[in-house]
């Protein structure tokens, strides 16, 4: 009695889509968990309001045989926990959307919303297994009924996830997941859509997203001062380092605002601490004059800048790839910088290393860039995946003759902290000479500033290689940077092009020297990015002469999806897309 | 004044001559001397402004940071490396305009080190606009009609905030300003030192001889009363010199990070914790 349109693939996408504040997150983490634990692989991204309470958020699951890790529309299962559902989600729903609701909740709401509708009493069976509270844990024990994953492994999640509560919240828990996962059987006749999978244990167990893998790879380059001023979506670095600030061996202290968070940073640095301050956009802003001091002082400090839409406080909860010029041109005067822009999750832990060891070979600022998108999504992988740079060298003793910004030929003088050593370390903001103090000479100004650029050709010579997925032979070339890389990956893989590529940017400066000339190999170049105005088109433009004939834009608030990149791209291809 | 291992020979300062600046140096530099500190063991930190050169005219660890800043560097700098001492000079302008909101915060967070803030109630590096300090009707090119606005009382403002240690100097004091940095330097905690201090260039009202005449220095004060330190923050004219307040030491900022909980050593000592790290990335393998 299969009466519902169930895939029978090798993946499912579900959505959950429902009020904060209803436990939609432990339903997420614990889905994500049980999945996992079955040897599957899940990708999950989350979408949600700017309000504690109420409003409607939804979580996408996708779940796989093998590795997923890019957003797609398509919904074969939503879970529709509150009324007033909005139209992110309504616009989705397909004919052969299977709707897990219930009508006590939402009414009539989504009976006509295009999907096939199934009536789920989770309010009753949530009072039944102790209160209302539980009606997300039958509507995740629904779901498991259906994936045909063992109900066990939720029991066992509650258990460790309640283990500070009183016993009771995960038994009741349990008790309601069970009695969801009982309808969630029947609605596939007992033939779980993945029941005959056999766990497969070369699957990754570490559930990572982007928020953690840039924490970790900052803590395994040697992080030990995070400050910062809470803003969405960086907020997550912070956390981490709080919750490991001892472990970790990291001074951790959030600041009266982002002023004393940079310049904290870079006192930090001064005196040999590996710093590094997470922020948005708004943050970043404020902290222009603070990178601006980095440049001048040569203090190598790490800077996590996740966008979200602007101008000003945008859409505070939301995602956009606005903020790259921001971040390439912040800061009076002219120095150099790195910055990365990481496309996976194994990519922000390697990268936010690199940012590390090129900000402290450098002695520079250097800038990895996410986005909302980027950070609240996760997926399975394996903790040996995750690749460890060579530790930062330690710092050496001074002699007595040391001054800290002596000449050379690599721009990098030699870095001596107070404290460790029998040199006097200075360090100032105005133009100096080379022990630190200022002094107004147009010769040694211009010493100096030679000395800082110099950098860029040693920055520029190290500079991440843009990566070519598909044929080396192609003739349209499809160029994009950061969190939109997967998405457009794979879009390109389900259009199955003959002769195009995709040229991925995980360094968007300084360029890798090898992008002029793939840039040029092309006959088209068409930029994907998430904003208005295609502001990495601009920067390959200026840097390389190499003019995009097309440009793929999205700055809705939401990240591309895998359709709607085919869509575009196939538009693009044939010279139908332009700029949206 | 005598030779100190802080001098640094031939250097050039910019300050007007007669500033009540040269004479807080001296002051400082004697403290320190006195305190057998040397030039490795003391990081002096300033933003901008004339005061905030400070370091530039002496020898020891320095950073000049950006307006208005220094309390963050300062707070960084020994929140790295607890074994330094840390002194964070600048002006009114500096202190408690541009920096008034990490004023207050450094103050909140307890980092032990030493503020000295020459406080000469104008804007001297920009040539005479008012300060955070100047006092109502104090006429400048900007101010054309006087000052309206209230003068910011730095003493009553870092009581309130609850500092442990609060003074006020006189720059033509050298003696006693000297002894009150020492004082100051040696409290385990922040320490705000606001040093009156005449410009002779943009201030025509506060003079060396008003400074003179509107100031006494406490005698048989009790340091540990803090009523009574409050009530003498906000008396008007004549204004009280001398420690107003000393509390109870309580926990600075960096003994209370949990970095140093089961390792001082200084953070530029330290390398990646990867054992750690791997221990968290098991947590998010169950």
């Amino acid at each position: 009695m299969l009466a519902y349109p169930f895939p029978r693939e090798s993946e499912v996408s579900c959505v959950l889509s429902g009020a904060a504040g209803l436990g939609i997150q432990t339903v997420e983490d614990m889905l994500a968990r049980v999945v996992v634990d079955s040897g599957l692989c899940v990708f999950g991204s989350r979408e949600y309001m700017s309000r504690v309470r109420g409003g409607n958020n939804s979580t996408e699951l996708r779940i796989a045989r093998s590795r997923v890790d890019a957003l797609v529309d398509r919904m074969d299962i939503l879970v529709a926990m509150s009324r007033n559902v909005r139209v992110n989600i309504l616009e989705r729903i397909a004919p052969s959307t299977v709707i897990i609701g219930d009508r006590a909740e939402l009414g009539t709401e989504l009976d006509d919303a295009g999907g096939v509708f199934v009536q789920a009493p989770l309010a009753e069976l949530a009072a039944e297994a102790g209160g209302r509270i539980y009606s997300n844990s039958v509507a995740a024990g629904i779901l498991l009924g259906i994936l045909g994953l063992d109900p066990a492994r939720a029991g066992e999640f509650f258990v460790k996830r309640f283990a500070g509560k009183k016993p009771d919240v995960a038994e009741r828990n349990t008790r309601a997941c069970n009695a969801g996962y009982e309808i969630g059987r029947e609605l596939v006749d007992g033939k779980g859509l993945f029941g005959k999978a056999s766990p497969d244990e070369s699957v990754g167990r570490a559930l990572v997203n982007g928020s953690d893998a840039v924490s970790l790879g900052a803590m395994a380059a040697g992080c030990n001062f995070v400050t910062a001023y809470p803003m969405s979506p960086a907020t997550g670095v912070l956390s981490f380092f709080s919750q490991n600030a001892e472990r970790a061996g990291a001074v951790v202290e959030q600041t009266e605002d982002e002023l004393s968070a940079i310049n904290m940073a870079v006192g930090a640095a001064y005196a040999g601490a590996k710093p590094m301050v997470t922020t948005s956009g708004g943050g970043f802003a404020l902290m222009s004059e603070g990178i601006s001091l980095a440049g001048v002082v040569e203090a190598p400090v790490v800077v996590h800048l996740s966008q979200r839409p602007g101008p000003a406080t945008g859409m505070a909860t939301r995602t956009e790839q606005a903020d790259l010029e921001l971040a390439l041109y912040s800061g009076h005067g002219e120095f150099p910088r790195a910055i990365y822009a990481p496309g996976s999750i194994e990519s922000a832990f390697l990268l936010t290393q690199e940012a590390f060891r090129v900000a402290h070979k450098y002695q520079t600022p250097a800038i990895v860039m996410t986005d909302q998108y980027f950070v609240n999504s996760f997926y399975n992988l394996n903790p040996n995946d995750l690749a460890m740079l060579d530790e930062l060298p330690p710092v050496r003793e001074t002699g007595a003759d040391y001054r800290r910004y002596e000449d050379d030929p690599s721009g990098c003088s030699p870095f001596g902290v107070p404290g460790f050593g029998e040199g006097i370390v200075g360090a100032d903001s105005h133009e100096h000479d080379e022990v630190g103090h200022v002094y107004e000479d147009f010769k040694l100004r211009k010493r100096m500033q030679d000395k800082r650029m110099r950098k860029l050709r040693g920055m520029s010579d190290e500079a991440v290689a843009p990566r070519l997925y598909g044929p080396e032979d192609y003739d349209a070339l499809v160029v994009c940077w950061g969190s939109v890389i997967p998405i457009f990956r794979e879009a390109l893989s389900l259009l199955g092009l003959e002769r195009t590529a995709l040229l991925a940017f995980e360094q968007v400066w300084p360029l890798h020297s090898s992008t002029g000339g793939l840039l040029e190999r092309a006959k088209r170049v068409i930029t994907a990015e998430g904003n208005s105005t295609g502001q990495f088109a601009r920067l390959l433009r200026s840097h390389t002469g190499v003019k995009a004939s097309g440009s793929i834009l999205k700055y809705s608030g939401l990240q591309f999806s895998v359709e709607e990149a085919a869509q575009r791209l196939s538009e693009g291809i044939a010279g139908k897309g332009g700029d949206s | 004044m005598q030779a100190t291992q802080f001098d640094l020979p031939g250097v050039d300062i910019s300050w007007c001559p007669g500033c009540g600046d040269f004479k807080i140096l001296d002051s400082i530099k004697l403290a320190l001397t006195e305190l057998a500190l040397t030039p490795l063991d003391v990081v002096v930190v300033s933003g901008i402004g004339q005061a905030a050169k400070t370091p530039h005219y002496m020898r020891s660890h320095f950073f000049n940071g950006l307006h208005g800043r220094a309390l963050s560097n300062a707070t960084a700098i020994k929140a790295a490396n607890p074994s330094l001492e840390v002194i964070a000079v600048g002006g009114d302008g500096d202190m408690y305009g541009e920096g008034g909101n990490h004023f207050l915060h450094t103050v909140r967070r307890n980092p032990g080190i030493t503020n000295l803030v020459f406080n000469n109630m104008v804007y001297g590096l920009t040539k005479g606009q008012a300060s955070p300090t100047s006092q109502v009707g104090f006429r400048t090119p900007v101010q054309v009609d006087g000052v309206h606005s209230q003068p910011f009382n730095p003493l009553a403002t870092a009581l309130v905030l609850g500092a442990g240690f609060v003074a006020r100097a006189n720059a033509g004091d050298v003696e006693e300003t000297k002894d009150i940095i020492k004082q100051a330097i040696n409290y385990r905690g922040y320490a705000l030192v606001d040093i009156f201090q005449p410009c002779v260039s943009f201030n025509k009202v506060n003079t060396y001889a008003w400074f003179k005449e509107n100031t006494y220095w406490l005698e048989g004060h009790d340091e540990k009363d803090f009523e009574r330190a409050l009530a003498l923050s906000v008396s008007d004219a004549p204004y009280p010199l001398g420690v107003l307040y000393r509390g109870t030491e309580r926990t600075t900022f960096e003994g209370s990070l949990a970095a140093y909980r089961l390792d001082d050593t200084p953070l530029f000592r330290r390398g990646a914790r990867r054992e750690a790290l791997k221990e968290i990335i098991g947590y998010m393998s169950v």
